[in-house]
């Protein structure tokens, strides 16, 4: 078992090289954006006096080397530095009244736990579901069964999310009030709330992600039944749905695991437009009113977030892949 | 010398005022404390705070003035001027020096008194040094704040303003606990019926009754108010149907046949100041021709432009930017109509027999902007003009087009008064000015106005300017758009609701109660 902990921090490394190209990139497309913070704060009211002292205020007349290699390296010390939101709002007419504010950190801390939540929630839902609908799929292939369930999760996965989100809106709030339409969980609130809250945003996502895993489970598993080994388990007599779990479904696992460790990478960084359609007070809303008002601190530290997220989840789904296939240790 | 500005008797004769345009029924009810209100806000950011000089938009404007913290005066729902903090107030007969009687035994969420110490200190932080508030020109214009007593306060102003007790009430300027006013901004510590529970910028604020409030005989009648930041439209309409919220402001136009259909919604309309505009620049060719402009003044169809556009939801402008919800609204100016006739007679006046133009637009302008520039391209080709519609990038449209380009689309919210309207876009030089617009009987007519305390002469002086700008000025107003807000069956208010702004002038949560 060596291999693994040198192959683990090898990806590490190469996790960390490409989470520093990533940040050039999100500093370079943020800084992009046309217009600025001074503009869309000011608004009509953005006269280039106006604007100039905002921008001196904040830093922003300094070269954009100068001010990436700063915020590099305050990340690198864990300060992802403050919301210039709250700079400008802190020098207005130079009170002390900036001690009172939080950093960027801050501020999105109980955002992230937030989303968190919610994809966790998601995923206890989500993953066994479409995991189960796949073995059975391939099971009953070409069957009815079959047929409806690719039918059903393709219609879903094809749709935008916000339309998935208004349809289980109208039919499980307005129409059968069951369950409410605001997500807008806060601190505080109890356990069976917040789980009462999050349902319709969650659904809404167990939509989007099952295609994916269901059919990955069920082509996995498939292409596995032509192999030899499966066939000599048919031939030693064994029932269709043993053959399945115990000698096809272990050996599929890596796909499967990699599939599924994408789908987590997007219920944290894909959950945006279903954020905002429930009011859910996540890093996806923090993100969209961020860009809205050009607070560049909070979306870079956001777009770190999501990097990060989906590095990490696809190190982890390579490193489970490889300890179910002890084959790919050894890389010719 | 002791006055009241009342508009009530204006606002019976006007015909666009504020009234209500749903039926009223839940609206007879008498007040009664008790119950909580949930308000699905739009216009809530991340970056809000309890700081009155950095309020602009709807949320804070709401959960600051008239909730949390009060201002020295208060613009009733039927458009009267009274107190809030202040008891009483008068003006020299030049308008220059106002004194106010503040109100006795009113006291801060944290147990302060308040007294003209906090009037003094929350004025003095519109103007100290690097303050960016956008109450700075009023303050500023004060050049002598004096404390005559404990609870009462002299400014002298450096120029005459008749209106300067109306200027009072805006949202920007709360007043603050003196010597702690870094820890009233950082908590919302204010003298509003209301104290802070818990705020979550661009999320969520709760606030309770304070118990004894100064006003407590005709406002603050919720138990608790819970304000939920709901800036997407579709979800603030579904709260509202679902109840999970009892009022919701900026309804969607699309939806409101739908929410009429529901028994147990009220649909809140009100046509206030908030204009839809073409300003074009004055000291520009072919602008600088008062028959081109004219040209372009009957080749507007105004009314299309508000059927499709405002989807019936707004009133016609008549180049004015004086709007139904101020005092001396001259409604009885000829309305200007569209006339390819009379238009093509101004041209020809002008020496042309056809006119090439561009107008510069972007959705950044307002809401529909561009299709309005198409549809003004479309009414003004009957009359031999042909505007070319320039889309212009929304991002940084205000820097780049408006005030710079020779003709655009633009927006203003309109002010409480016609002095401060005009002060801000109509004076010789202001930086605001977006035509450039400069009249020697119009500029008289604005200082003249200025130091006139008398109701009647004012209504002249206001109706002359309206006149003069309504048929030579150099901004094409088709329309003042609706505040379209929404409540349940739960909430109830009088039968007058403020036109200044959403929600009951936004103080929809010191005003309404639960039934």
């Amino acid at each position: 078992m060596a291999g693994i902990g040198l192959i683990i921090i090898k990806r590490l490394g190469l996790g960390l090289l490409t989470m520093l190209m990533v940040s050039i990139l999100i500093f370079g497309a943020v800084n992009l954006l046309p217009g600025d913070f001074a503009q869309a704060i000011l608004g009509q009211g953005a006269t280039p006096e106006a604007v100039q002292a905002i921008r001196r205020d904040l830093g922003l007349d300094q070269p954009l080397v100068e001010r990436y290699f700063t915020w590099l390296f305050g990340v690198l010390q864990g300060d992802f530095g403050n919301s210039f939101a709250e700079l400008n709002f802190s020098s207005y007419g130079g009170t002390t009244a900036s001690a009172n504010f939080g950093s960027v950190a801050d501020k999105l801390a109980p955002r992230f736990n937030n989303t968190m939540f919610l994809a966790g929630v998601t995923a206890l839902f989500a993953v066994p579901v479409s995991i189960l609908i796949g073995v059975l799929a391939a099971l009953y292939r070409n069957s009815i069964f079959d047929r409806v369930a690719n039918i059903t999760t393709l219609t879903s996965i094809s749709s935008p999310e916000f339309f998935l989100a208004y349809i289980l809106i109208l039919i499980l709030a307005v129409l059968n009030p069951i369950l409410p339409s605001l997500s807008n969980i806060y601190d505080g609130m109890d356990f069976a709330d917040r789980l009462e809250r999050s349902m319709l945003p969650a659904l809404t996502l167990t939509l989007v992600v099952t295609a994916h895993m269901m059919r990955m489970t069920r082509a996995a598993i498939i292409n596995l039944l032509a192999s030899p080994f499966i066939e000599m388990a048919r031939l030693k007599g064994l029932s269709p749905f043993r053959v399945i779990l115990f000698h096809a479904l272990p050996n599929a696992l890596a796909p499967i695991i990699n599939v599924v460790a994408l789908n987590l990478a997007f219920l944290i960084t894909g959950v945006v437009v279903v954020e905002v359609v429930f009011v859910y007070p996540g890093i996806g809303q923090l993100f969209v009113d961020s860009v809205k008002i050009r607070d560049i601190p909070v979306v870079q530290a956001c777009c770190l977030l999501f990097a990060a997220a989906y590095i990490l989840l696809n190190l982890t789904a390579d490193i489970m892949a490889i300890l179910s296939n002890p084959r790919l240790r050894h890389p010719k | 010398m002791e006055f009241n500005i009342s508009r009530r008797s204006m606002m019976q004769g006007t015909a666009a005022a504020g009234m209500l345009a749903a039926s009223g029924a839940s609206a007879m009810t008498t007040p009664k404390r008790g119950g909580t209100l949930r308000l699905g806000l739009k216009g809530a950011n991340t970056s809000d705070t309890w700081d009155g000089r950095t309020h602009s938009d709807q949320y804070m404007i709401n959960m600051g003035h008239g909730c949390v913290f009060e201002c020295l005066t208060q613009v009733e729902s039927n458009g009267d001027l009274t107190g809030e903090l202040a008891e009483s107030w008068s003006a020299s007969p030049d308008a220059k020096v106002w004194t106010f009687q503040l109100r006795k035994g009113v006291k801060f969420h944290n147990g302060k008194s308040f007294g003209a110490d906090d009037v003094l200190a929350s004025l003095q932080i519109h103007v100290e040094e690097g303050a960016k508030s956008a109450a700075k020109p009023i303050i500023a214009d004060i050049e002598e704040m004096k404390k005559l007593g404990s609870h009462e306060v002299q400014l002298t102003l450096k120029s005459s303003n008749a209106d300067f007790a109306f200027l009072m009430s805006d949202y920007h300027i709360l007043m603050y606990p003196e010597g702690m006013i870094d820890e009233a901004i950082a908590k919302g510590i204010g003298t509003g019926p209301y104290r802070v529970v818990s705020f979550d910028p661009g999320v969520r604020c709760v606030v309770k009754r304070v118990d004894d409030h100064h006003l407590a005989d005709n406002s603050g009648y919720f138990d608790e108010i819970e304000a939920i930041a709901i800036n997407d439209g579709s979800a603030r309409t579904n709260a509202l149907l679902t109840g999970q919220v009892d009022a919701i402001n900026a309804l969607e136009k699309k939806t409101i046949p739908l929410l009429k259909a529901n028994p147990s919604i009220t649909i809140i309309e009100v046509t206030g100041n908030l204009q839809y505009t073409f300003p074009m620049l004055v000291a520009v060719e072919p602008f600088n021709d008062i028959n081109v402009r004219k040209a372009l003044k009957y080749g507007c169809n105004r009314q299309e432009m508000v059927d499709k556009i405002l989807q019936g939801h707004g009133a016609v402008g008549n180049d004015s930017p004086v709007g139904p919800a101020n005092q001396y609204f001259a409604a009885d100016l000829p309305q200007i109509e569209y006339d390819p006739d009379k238009s093509k007679f101004f041209l020809k006046k002008a020496g042309m027999t056809s006119l090439n133009i561009d107008l510069s637009t972007a959705e950044a302008a307002f809401s529909g902007a561009i299709d309005a520039s198409l549809l003004y391209q479309n009414s003004a080709k009957e009359a031999g003009i042909n505007i070319n519609v320039v889309q212009e990038a929304s991002d940084g449209y205000w820097s780049n087009v408006w005030l710079k380009k020779p003709w655009c689309a633009c927006y203003w919210s309109g002010r409480a008064t016609e002095d401060w309207m005009f002060k801000t876009a109509y004076e010789r030089g202001v930086p605001w000015n977006d035509t450039g617009w400069d009249d020697a009987r119009f500029q008289d007519l604005l200082i003249q106005g200025r130091g006139e305390l008398n109701s009647d002469n004012r209504r002249e002086i206001y109706h002359e300017m309206q006149q003069i700008i309504s048929e030579e000025g150099a901004t094409i107003l088709p329309m003042f758009a609706n505040y379209i807000d929404a409540h349940n069956d739960k909430v109830a208010h009088g039968n007058v609701i403020g036109n200044l702004w959403m929600l009951d002038n936004s103080r929809a949560c010191k005003r309404w109660w639960a039934v």
